[in-house]
């Protein structure tokens, strides 16, 4: 078999135990219900606070700004230059004539995005240093905590070497991308950079539904930043609970 | 004073390097079979626990979304690793609230996680931060899941809000079920449901008691102020901690609150089958327990034909009433619902300030500058009054109505970062006295820096589990036992009742010179 059909079927497997990983964790989480009211206080209370609330978390790291500086800013800059090179990446898979292209394909975009690689290993360096050098760190991590970070550093490392050093034959992978999606597997490009790089991206697409990388579709489920501060006004009880009121007395 | 070294008090942002195993040692007498069977759990360790556990945990992570997302989602960030009083009172890193969690995590990654099993069955699960379960591992949960006071300040520095109070809570829940709980919190829970209360008064007593205070502030002021129990056909419920009846600092809020009640004129009682606020099903997280304990103030409330419901200076009892009373014993339909339903002490006293039906004195307080220590439960897991942050933002605002002097400690140690005083979440029992010196540590480094720089005297609280540890540990650091004073001591010190003998012409209208 070729390097193009291995790699072919990697991503396939790859993306089914992605998308049915995640979905599975997702409607889990969904189904549990939550029996208690427990937002961390002060907590919004009306639902429209709780979608401020939440984006503060998601997309300014809120409470790991009050947490601790230099984990925020090593951690912000990483998330922020990944959601960056993942819009950049999407011109590899979106034809040339998607009414996406010209959003995506725009130069801002295209520019950070370039440059994102960068600030995405200084964050991931930082993590990583603070995982070696600060003793607290150092006791609560596990080799896959370092693992991953190598992983991803990886990714970003090979990434920025075909920016930068070796390009690849861009059109040829396009080509293999968008063949992907319709069944029809054409040949990949053969450099070791490329190939290094997706076989990482594979390898970080099967260990997310089975890692702490669920912390991205977590954070919206955790019931201490999701909840509304109503306890008093609005009774709250879950399917479980009510099973044991049945005890209650009669007429009351 | 005992065999362990009271530490000293540093600047209070200092952050320790580890030591490992410094409180492996610390753990509370196990409950025998007596105080768990009434619980319904078996009196001691089962043969066959290690499955039992698993079953047990499956089962919390079904019932508890928080549960399973919190034990999936840490990313070992780090942020919270300084964030835990009794990490930094005791330098062991097992307890550093992610530390905390991952004793129990570690077991949950092995048996019901993929990459647990997988790298299990290659020999090497601690590659993925995954555990066999063993009694050395059994004995670690039970060691420092009682090192965790639940206070939840790990929480609100998490990214994803991860809330080591629910780990704990299912951890010694599910220690209970395989005969493995802890005697005080088991103990008093017994005493809760069959007597009323954590203390085993029964209502002869309680009588007795109030009637003694009765006298004491007729005494005192020479009005008759009430403190009535089992009268039927009042407006109010008053659910207080049982330590309020008898225990000092505390009683003086107790009486406090009578004075307030007296002067606002409306009807109240309390209850002797309810005669406690404290609510020990949290502590050992189990939502039964405390499901129970709370249908015991709706019964009362129905037999004795209230209005409203009231509860005095108890942190996780507040906790308890405001975020889960209306879940656990709601709807609370026969109540008026013109009031918050339950309402605090403070709330009402400070609906009373503000509608300037309370003359105070207040330089009956002159004799101290005061500083308040929230309570965690009240700070984190609670609210007063109808914005976000009324339940720090109320109970400074009595204590300001009533004296002259306050002073707030550093601002990284109140409010939402408030430290607990380091007895709370079912700690509060002799057995764990070098824990809770130590936990005390952060809290007394904070109040020490107001002594020092501000010359605050008395340290104010509004929960029964506070002002007890407080009159504990503040000799172990070198302040007096007195400095912890209620909320409504001060109240009580400083109220003006209509017809005592300072309620004069002249200076009824004190509380408006300010
Ligand atoms: C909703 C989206 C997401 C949010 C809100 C989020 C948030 C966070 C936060 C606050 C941290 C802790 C700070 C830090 O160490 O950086 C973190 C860590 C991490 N995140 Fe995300 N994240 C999201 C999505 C992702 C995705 C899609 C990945 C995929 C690669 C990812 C990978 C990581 C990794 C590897 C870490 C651990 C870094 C370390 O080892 O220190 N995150 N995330
Ligand atoms: S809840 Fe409080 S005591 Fe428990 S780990 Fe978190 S900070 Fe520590
Ligand atoms: S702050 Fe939250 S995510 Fe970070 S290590 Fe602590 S518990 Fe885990």
């Amino acid at each position: 078999m070729s390097a193009s059909v291995v790699y072919a079927l990697a991503f396939y497997l790859a993306s089914a135990i992605f998308i049915i990983g995640v979905v599975r964790k997702i409607v889990q989480y969904a189904k549990i219900p939550a029996p208690l009211k427990i937002p961390t206080m002060p907590a919004p209370t009306t639902q429209a606070g709780v979608v401020v609330r939440m984006f503060t978390e998601v997309v300014l790291f809120n409470s790991l700004f009050k947490s601790n500086k230099w984990i925020w800013i090593f951690g912000w800059m990483f998330h922020f230059a990944l959601l960056l090179a993942v819009f950049r990446h999407l011109r590899y898979v979106i034809p040339a004539d998607s009414f996406l292209m010209p959003l995506i394909g725009h130069e801002i975009v295209q520019a950070f995005g370039k440059y994102a690689g960068f600030a995405m290993l200084a964050g991931l360096g930082g993590l990583f240093a603070r995982r070696i050098f600060v003793d607290r760190v150092r006791y609560i991590s596990s080799p896959s905590d370092y693992a991953m970070l190598l992983l991803i550093m990886g990714i970003a490392g090979t990434g920025l070497m075909m920016s930068f050093v070796e390009h690849t034959d861009i059109v040829m992978l396009k080509e293999f991308m968008l063949g992907l999606l319709i069944f029809n597997i054409q040949p990949l490009p053969s450099d070791t950079n490329l190939l290094v790089h997706l076989g990482l991206v594979i390898a970080l697409m099967i260990i997310f539904p089975i890692s702490k990388l669920l912390h991205a579709p977590g954070v919206f489920f955790s019931p201490t930043r999701n909840q509304v501060d109503n306890a008093r006004t609005k009774r709250h009880l879950a399917p479980w609970a009510a099973e044991l009121e049945a005890d209650r007395k009669a007429g009351e | 004073m005992a065999d362990f070294e009271t530490p000293e008090l540093q600047e209070y942002s200092v952050v320790p390097k580890l030591e490992k195993g410094t409180m492996a040692g610390s753990a509370p007498f196990i409950a025998k079979p007596q105080f768990q069977e009434p619980l319904g759990y078996p009196g001691e360790l089962v043969d066959n626990w290690e499955e039992k556990v698993i079953t047990k945990m499956d089962d919390l992570r079904g019932k508890y979304r928080g549960f399973q997302v919190f034990l999936d989602s840490c990313v070992k960030c780090g942020a919270c690793t300084d964030k835990c009083h009794y990490y930094l009172g005791t330098k062991d890193p097992k307890n550093m609230p992610v530390a905390r969690q991952d004793l129990l995590r570690k077991v949950y990654r092995r048996y019901s996680t993929f990459a647990g099993k997988f790298f299990g069955a290659l020999g090497i699960p601690g590659f993925v931060g995954a555990a066999d379960l063993n009694k050395e591992v059994l004995d670690d949960w039970y060691s420092y899941f009682h090192q965790c006071s639940q206070c939840r300040r790990c929480s609100v520095y998490c990214p994803y809000g991860i809330d080591t109070a629910e780990i704990s809570m299912a951890a010694r829940e599910i220690m209970a079920t395989v005969g493995v709980g802890q005697k005080y919190c088991n103990q008093i829970i017994a005493k809760a449901q069959t007597i009323g209360n954590n203390l085993g008064l029964p209502q002869p007593a309680l009588l007795d008691t109030l009637e003694g205070l009765e006298e004491e502030v007729e005494e005192d002021t020479g009005v008759a102020v009430k403190f009535p129990l089992d009268q039927k056909g009042c407006d109010i419920l008053l659910i207080t901690p049982s330590a309020d009846f008898f225990a000092e600092p505390h009683v003086d809020g107790l009486m406090g609150y009578a004075k307030v009640f007296h002067e606002s004129g409306i009807s109240w009682t309390m209850s002797s089958s309810a005669s406690e606020a404290a609510n020990f099903g949290m502590f050992i997280g189990s939502y039964e327990t405390m499901r129970t304990l709370s249908l015991r103030i709706r019964e009362a409330a129905l037999e004795l034909g209230v209005k409203r419901i009231i509860f005095g200076e108890c942190g996780h009892a507040w906790r308890v009433a405001y975020s889960f009373l209306n879940t656990l014993a709601g709807p609370w339909d026969f109540l008026d619902q013109n009031y918050p339903i339950p309402q605090h002490i403070c709330e009402f006293t400070n609906d009373m300030i503000e509608k300037d039906e309370l003359k105070f004195d207040k330089s009956a307080n002159d004799h101290m500058t005061l500083t308040f220590h929230d309570s965690c439960n009240v700070a984190r897991g609670s609210r007063m009054g109808d914005k976000p942050g009324g339940q720090m933002d109320i109970p400074r605002a009595v204590i300001k109505a009533v004296c002259n002097n306050y002073v707030d400690m550093p601002n990284d140690t109140i409010g939402e970062a408030t430290f607990c005083c380091g007895g709370g979440g079912g700690l509060l029992t002799d057995d764990l006295m070098e824990l809770r010196v130590k936990g005390a540590q952060p809290r007394m480094e904070a109040y020490k820096s107001t002594v020092d720089n501000s010359g605050v005297t008395n340290l104010v609280a509004i929960c029964a589990i506070c002002k007890s540890q407080f009159t504990k540990v503040l000799p172990y650091y070198g302040f007096g036992m007195t400095d912890i004073l209620s909320l409504h001591q001060l109240v009580s010190d400083a109220i003006i009742l209509t017809g005592s003998e300072d309620d004069t012409s002249e200076d009824s209208d004190t509380n408006e010179s300010e």
